[in-house]
């Protein structure tokens, strides 16, 4: 009687440690995705602290996932916090309704919709049907970060000199998706360009 | 794959840690300081429950004892200079559990040396002509700097550290990207202490220069001698150059029953924290007893002091194994 009540309890207690895994500071590495006043993080950087005669801290660099604030915090070592149950996931971006932009899951075909604030500086990189990432906090997402080279077609820019294949200095280029990028001046309106989404510079044509 | 079993510091490194150890043994056969060693391995280990150890098994079949890895050789020196050593320093290893990150690896290289007769102001001086020598090759030090915690720390937060009044404390840390320490140090003041001097303090300290900041607050006296002139101060002193800590010395505690006293409360505390129980090391109080002389000591971290001198971002870098390949 007695063993099978343990064995229940103990099931019950591995089941709960199952679904809320916690780390502990020494633990945190970078990328760890953890649970901070309420809201999903992720760790940046994980400093150790100790006076030789006092006590271990460790002063913690953590993103919040829904802001993309970016805050220290002191914890005494040893301290834990939750896991945050946050995935990303690469989706195909479908379109914009006005309100929402919709994605879907290439796989299990689900459909999420995420507003401008979640969206973000994204947004101006999105294509329809181009591939991004989402990330998902409890399914829900939280942000989308697009690829990192996309291709886009330019809708405005000046005319610039024939001939000039220079690259430098260059002229801006508004893109179908409403960006605005510097080109070199031999790239013309209705041209595709090949953009590094992470610093927003030009790469090349974009030969169709 | 294979394993990664080449060292984690630069055969440079290794010939840099040589050189190091060779100038700090010819400074002291200079001074005629005696070089001693002592065990790592001992029965008692200190009690401070800021310092986790490591216990291990020695069998001795029927019998079975717990040995402990010394947190730091201090106990064992005292009781040299008790039995009329003279001054002594030592090189060696110390073990602190739980200890790992930039600056700190759980096995670490300590020089600890006593002075026989020297107050803590004399055994500064001494401080500053050693660190001095050694980076003057690199002439990366520009000068040295004598600060008490007072004042440095009145300096940096605008707080009394010798007073506590918890709601200026309280104020300082919400005004000053600190807010945790409120829920983290509760009406603790040595805790207080150890927070805000870590992040608002220390990193400013010893901008090229040797800074050392003594008269501690007596709630972080640890084996100092509280200050004849003023018991709110003790008579201990801390190393810090470029914002690292160095090292930590002492105008020893020689009273047997203080020393006694010291080490029931901080037995205590561990009792309160659930933190593993230690046994007092009664052979160093029966050195006391018997009389330990008037002196001061100190102890620097020889691979901070490396990584200082060849300017690395990790105490890896110094390390012919760090932890995660030893």
């Amino acid at each position: 009687m007695i063993a099978s009540i343990i064995m229940v309890w103990f099931y019950i207690v591995c089941h709960l440690e199952d679904k809320m895994a916690s780390y502990s500071t020494n633990e945190f590495k970078a990328g760890l995705k953890v649970m901070l006043d309420n809201d999903p993080c992720a760790i940046i950087e994980n400093e150790f602290v100790k006076p030789g005669k006092g006590q271990a801290f460790n002063r913690v660099k953590i993103r919040n996932l829904k802001t993309g604030r970016v805050i220290e915090r002191t914890f005494k070592s040893g301290e834990s916090l939750e896991g945050a149950d946050v995935i990303e996931m690469e989706m195909q971006y479908l379109y914009n309704d006005g309100d929402f932009r919709h994605f879907m899951n290439n796989e299990t075909f689900d459909q999420y919709q995420c507003d401008e604030k979640i969206v973000g500086d994204a947004g101006k990189w999105l294509k329809d049907q181009d591939s991004c990432t989402v990330m998902l906090w409890n399914d829900a997402p939280i942000g989308v970060t697009p690829a990192n080279f996309v291709e886009l077609q330019i809708v405005e820019t000046d005319p610039g000199v024939r001939g000039d294949t220079s690259g430098g200095g260059g002229k801006p280029a508004k893109l179908e998706t409403g960006a605005v990028v510097r080109v070199p001046l031999f790239v013309q309106t209705d041209e595709i360009i090949k953009v590094d989404t992470r610093t927003g510079e030009y790469i090349s044509r974009v030969k169709e | 794959m294979q394993e990664a079993w080449q060292p984690t510091c630069s055969v440079a490194m290794l010939q840099s840690r040589a050189r190091l150890l060779t100038k700090i043994r010819a400074f002291f056969l200079e001074k005629s300081v005696l070089e001693v060693e002592t065990p790592l391995l001992s029965h008692t280990i200190g009690t401070d429950p800021q310092l986790a150890f490591f216990a291990t098994d020695y069998c001795l079949p029927p019998r079975l004892h717990t040995l402990f890895l010394q947190t730091s050789p201090e106990f064992a020196m005292k009781r040299l200079l008790a039995a009329g050593s003279g001054s002594i320093y030592q090189i060696c290893k110390a073990f602190r559990n739980g200890e790992s990150g930039r600056f700190h690896n759980p096995e670490f290289t300590l020089l600890e040396w006593y002075r026989v007769g020297f107050t803590l102001p004399q055994l500064m001086d001494e401080i500053a002509e050693l660190i001095l020598s050694l980076f003057a090759e690199q002439k990366a030090l520009s000068a040295v700097q004598r600060i008490s915690y007072q004042a440095v720390f009145q300096h940096y937060t605008g707080l009394n550290a010798l007073e506590f009044c918890y709601a200026d404390y309280c104020t300082y840390a919400l005004d000053n990207q600190l807010p945790e320490a409120v829920s983290l140090c509760e009406h603790d003041h040595a805790l207080w202490l150890d927070v805000l001097f870590s992040h608002k303090v220390q990193p400013y300290l010893g901008d090229n220069t040797l800074c050392m900041v003594y008269g501690y607050p007596a709630c972080q006296s640890s084996l100092a001698r509280i200050n004849a002139d003023d018991s709110r101060i003790t008579d201990r002193v801390e190393l810090f150059i470029n914002g690292v800590e160095l090292g930590n010395g002492f105008y020893e505690l020689t009273d047997a029953s203080e020393q006694n006293q010291r080490f029931d409360n901080e037995i205590a505390s561990r009792q309160q924290k659930n933190l593993a129980n230690v046994v007092k090391d009664e052979r160093l109080i029966a050195a006391l007893e018997t009389g330990l002389p008037d002196c001061s000591g100190v102890a620097i971290g020889l691979d901070r002091l490396l990584m200082l001198l060849s300017k690395s971002a990790s105490i890896d870098d110094v390390l012919s194994f760090s932890i995660h390949r030893a």
